[in-house]
């Protein structure tokens, strides 16, 4: 069996150059269909009553007139929604109206009668105290670490209570503060939703997903059916971030619908149901205290941080916090809050991008307390060890890094100590950074790959292309792998009747499909070497593939690639490889650093930032495309300067209201919003050795973070809570 | 529901004509009607740009345009913008560019920059963020639009000076 492994830089035709997406064609020039787009023969248009309240007990809900509006063929009531049910947000579909054309839809919808008994709201995330006294919080964990001596044993919660007032006594500077993040939604520009069909008994269902393999079981287990009585499909995808793993209710809804009708149906939700209800990241608050010692070294750490992940409770992780770097004596404590509002949802990096928000900016008001540089705490204390990571070598790479981004945003130049910049009227400038890690272990996959005698590569998996560029990136590594152009090969992903591969969820994919596919082009390349070995008068294993031809290493003996593959006869070759999480390859690893740097203007008299310059520096292992993976990390960037400047859910206390879940209102950023972003790949060769990883995640963490402190530099006074809006710097300054 | 009306009007160079009722957006008739579903719906209300067409020469969001409206107009949607199969200046300059992510606001941004690029062959980068504001993205980071918007207007320059 070959081993499988990746050419080296030097030796690389295709892996590590810059390639344009292969779907880009499609999407330029509007053909690309995506599931929105997807209009099937007679089918039928569905659209939802939502609940308007956002915690009430259902006393009717009567579709009787909706039922006779001319144009509808059939009306859902959810579950959930049944008389005497409990309703916990606003948003939550109730019942569905299936009809001839959107507008009939809607018209039904609107003779729907619904009654409910208000019952209390809680929406007050922020406000721990409220939350208590309404009942709300519940106890997320936490965790206390201390370094002994011998003889510190005695009653353990006094000696936690000494040792960590010790420690802030023998600190230097000791800081104490107050940071926070609120809740964002995904807002996917496609919302989520289906086009759903049935053909002799099975189910197809064109669905917006990030998940193809995984979404048909979600289907069979609601529809009683078998996995292999469904299909999934979807080509392209306008958005998920996180929030589109399951086909939920709503899908499963269509299919009910469809079935029961003989008609295919097509069912996605309106914008505000989007923000609503298909996905929102977590709150997070916390009070702080935390010591250091001269070098703005932390000798402890004291947290608790509280929010909101929805109805059910939850929030932030506790065991992220505090975030990179951790010094070793630390206690965080956690705690969940109730809120009426709907149940998050992953969202880029899970936990990460609110633990960085708040313990980056607590440990840049070390600096801004020492009157010392930013960059020479986050360094003192990365070489102190104070660091927690998921990169092997962690500490020297962000060192590495940090210089780089350093040098890509002159931070040498353009420092001040915090609140001490010039101004030029009401404008002040300042520079801030952030950390971040994260995993990214490739993903299950698996492909099939039939090379034709006609030369011809074609490769199935069920995988998905989010517009990241997985077919490009799946392309690149089998045309690499058979000496071909990228043109010269097809790839098929998006069907979950291909072999199967995980969902796009944690920078999993470009590893998983690296890896499935890396194995298959090898293993079928070694039977093509066989074949081509005897017409070559050669050994096998002292044949290349490169340029198009099937050659003897180290002489110009050769046959074209072409010719080799009509040594297979009549018969096309087919291959299946597979991976598994955990398999022992040299393909791909895990555990990646990242740093960012922002240069923010910000006007004091009218609150208003604006990010002059946006640094990233990440590594990812090796870089199969580097277009597609600098368009990661900019996508990133865009996104942490909404969520760090504008974005978030805004909520009426009294009514438990999303009061902003339309685009009118919920901010994001665009195009004069953003200044000069720059991105740097960072691969030496101690990272290309490692392997692919993914990097859909990290460079999503650190924006918000590095923002706000750029933000407390210009100013010299630490705003609080994230999105940095106008209003919140006003009063920062007012309060200062 | 009211009388449904006759609508004629020209679509990339076609001349089209569909029954439609009052209430009907230009939006949802060139989707749903005339298939053309390159033209994106992200909002529905004027606040995202993903449904941006040319009409009679200016970029309209067509969501908020009812479809008789366009009486005797003269469209162009994004499946109008390439030359048969050749990409013109702006879809090629996106693609090379990596201007776009998932996608699904890049047919907006394009017809929005061909409207820009007529009005001004030769915008700043502050004309373009200017004029492309309207348009949403949530995944690609606009850095690389505006990179785009400007390689497509000095190529289109170039090809004018030749
Ligand atoms: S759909 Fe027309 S502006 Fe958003
Ligand atoms: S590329 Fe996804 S919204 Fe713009």
């Amino acid at each position: 069996m070959a081993v499988y492994s990746w050419p080296s830089r030097e030796a690389t035709a295709v892996i590590g150059k810059e390639y344009d997406r292969l779907d880009g064609l499609a999407k330029v020039t509007g053909a690309a269909k995506y599931t929105y787009d997807v209009n099937l023969k007679n089918q039928l248009v569905a659209v939802a009553l939502g609940c308007p309240h956002a915690h009430c007990k259902i006393t009717k809900l009567d579709v009787a007139a909706a039922e006779k509006t001319p144009g509808v063929v059939a009306v859902h009531i959810f579950e959930h929604a049944a008389v005497g049910s409990e309703v916990q947000w606003q948003g939550e579909l109730l019942a569905v109206v299936a009809a001839e054309s959107e507008a009939a839809a809607r018209a039904g919808v609107d003779t729907i009668k619904l009654e409910f008994e208000e019952l209390d709201v809680f929406t007050e995330d922020e406000n721990l105290d409220a939350a208590e006294k309404a009942e709300r919080t519940g106890k997320g964990g936490g965790k206390t670490e201390l370094e002994r001596e011998p003889g510190d044993d005695d009653d353990e919660d006094e000696f936690i209570e000494q040792e960590i007032a010790r420690l802030f006594k023998a600190s230097k500077y000791v800081v104490e503060g107050y940071y926070g993040i609120d809740a964002i939604t995904h807002c996917c520009l496609e919302p989520h939703g289906s086009t759903v069909e049935w053909k002799d008994g099975k189910l197809v269902a064109y669905l917006s997903t990030q998940n193809v393999s995984g979404t048909d079981e979600g289907f069979a287990r609601d529809l009683k059916l078998t996995s292999d009585d469904v299909e999934v499909k979807c080509d392209y995808i306008g958005g998920g971030f996180g929030s589109k793993f399951a086909p939920d209710y709503w899908a499963v809804a269509a299919a009910k619908i469809s079935k029961e009708t003989g008609r295919p149906v097509k069912f996605l939700l309106s914008r505000d149901q989007e923000l609503k209800i298909a996905g929102n990241r977590p709150s997070g608050y916390m009070r702080v205290r935390l010591g250091a010692d001269e070098n703005g070294v932390l000798t402890i750490w004291d947290s608790h941080h509280w929010g909101t992940a929805g109805y059910k409770g939850g929030g932030v992780s506790q065991t992220v916090m505090p975030y990179v770097i951790r010094p070793k004596n630390y206690r965080r404590i956690a705690t969940t809050i109730k809120s009426n509002t709907a149940q998050s949802r992953a969202w880029r990096a899970p936990n990460h991008p609110q633990a960085c928000a708040m313990s980056q900016t607590a440990i840049d008001d070390v600096a801004a307390k020492m009157g010392a540089n930013s960059y020479d705490v986050f360094a003192a204390n990365l070489r102190a060890g104070n660091v927690d990571s998921q990169h092997p070598d962690a500490a020297n790479t962000y060192l590495a890094e940090m210089a780089r981004g350093a040098a890509l945003i002159d931070w040498k130049a353009n420092w001040h100590a915090h609140g001490k910049g010039k101004s030029r009227g009401s404008i002040v400038d300042g520079l801030g950074m952030a950390l971040h890690t994260w995993g990214g272990t490739a993903n299950n996959s698996d492909c099939r790959l039939k090379i034709s005698p006609d030369g011809g590569v074609e490769s199935f998996c069920g995988s998905q292309d989010l517009g990241t560029g997985t077919r490009t990136v799946i392309a690149q590594v089998l045309a690499e792998t058979f000496g071909l152009g990228i043109r010269d090969v097809r790839v098929n992903v998006g069907s979950s009747k291909y072999p199967a591969s995980g969902a796009s969820g944690g920078s999993t994919t470009v590893g998983g499909v690296s890896e499935s596919h890396r194995r298959a082009g090898q293993d079928a390349l070694e039977k093509i070497f066989e074949l081509a070995a005897k017409e070559l008068g050669a050994a096998a294993n002292s044949l290349e593939a490169v340029g198009g031809k099937v050659r003897v290493k180290g002489t110009d003996k050769a046959i074209s690639w072409k010719k080799a593959c009509t040594l297979l006869g009549l018969k096309p070759l087919e291959v299946t490889a597979s991976y598994k999480r955990g398999d022992q390859s040299t393909l791909s690893s895990s555990g990646v650093c990242g740093v960012q740097m922002a240069h923010v203007e910000v006007d004091k008299e009218t609150g208003v930032i604006k990010v002059k310059k946006f640094v990233a520096v990440q590594d990812q292992g090796l870089v199969i495309n580097p277009k597609t993976c600098k368009s990661q990390i900019y996508g990133a960037m865009i996104m942490g300067i909404a969520a760090a400047l504008y974005e978030r859910r805004i909520t009426d206390p009294k009514s438990g209201a999303f009061v902003n879940a339309e685009l009118a209102d919920y901010k994001l950023a665009r195009l004069g919003d953003v200044g000069d972003l720059v991105v740097d790949l960072y691969e030496p060769e101690s990272e290309r050795s490692r392997g692919v990883i993914g990097n859909g995640e990290p460079p999503a963490i650190s924006p918000k973070a590095a923002i706000a402190n750029a933000v407390a530099n210009a100013l010299g006074v630490r705003v609080p809570v994230i999105p940095l809006t106008p209003k919140r710097v006003l009063d920062a300054l007012a309060k200062a | 529901m009211s009388a449904k009306r006759v609508v004629t009007f020209t679509v990339n160079g076609d001349q089209v004509e569909i029954l439609c009722e009052p209430r009907q957006s230009l939006l949802e008739v060139l989707r749903d009607d005339l298939d053309l579903t390159g033209t994106k719906e992200g909002c529905s209300n004027g606040n995202c740009g993903a449904c941006t067409v040319i009409m009679d020469g200016r970029p309209v969001v067509s969501c908020l345009v009812l479809a008789v409206e366009a009486e005797g107009a003269e469209l162009r949607t994004i499946e109008g913008v390439a030359c048969g199969s050749t990409l013109d200046e702006v879809q090629a300059a996106f693609l090379e560019g990596a201007a776009l992510q998932c996608g699904i606001c890049t047919p907006g941004i394009i017809v929005q920059t061909e409207a820009l690029l007529e009005e001004n062959p030769n915008p700043t980068e502050d004309d373009v963020r200017f004029y492309l504001a309207g348009n949403l993205c949530r995944c690609t980071g606009y850095d690389k639009i505006v990179r785009a918007v400007q390689a497509a207007a000095e190529k289109r320059q170039v090809a004018a000076s030749n």
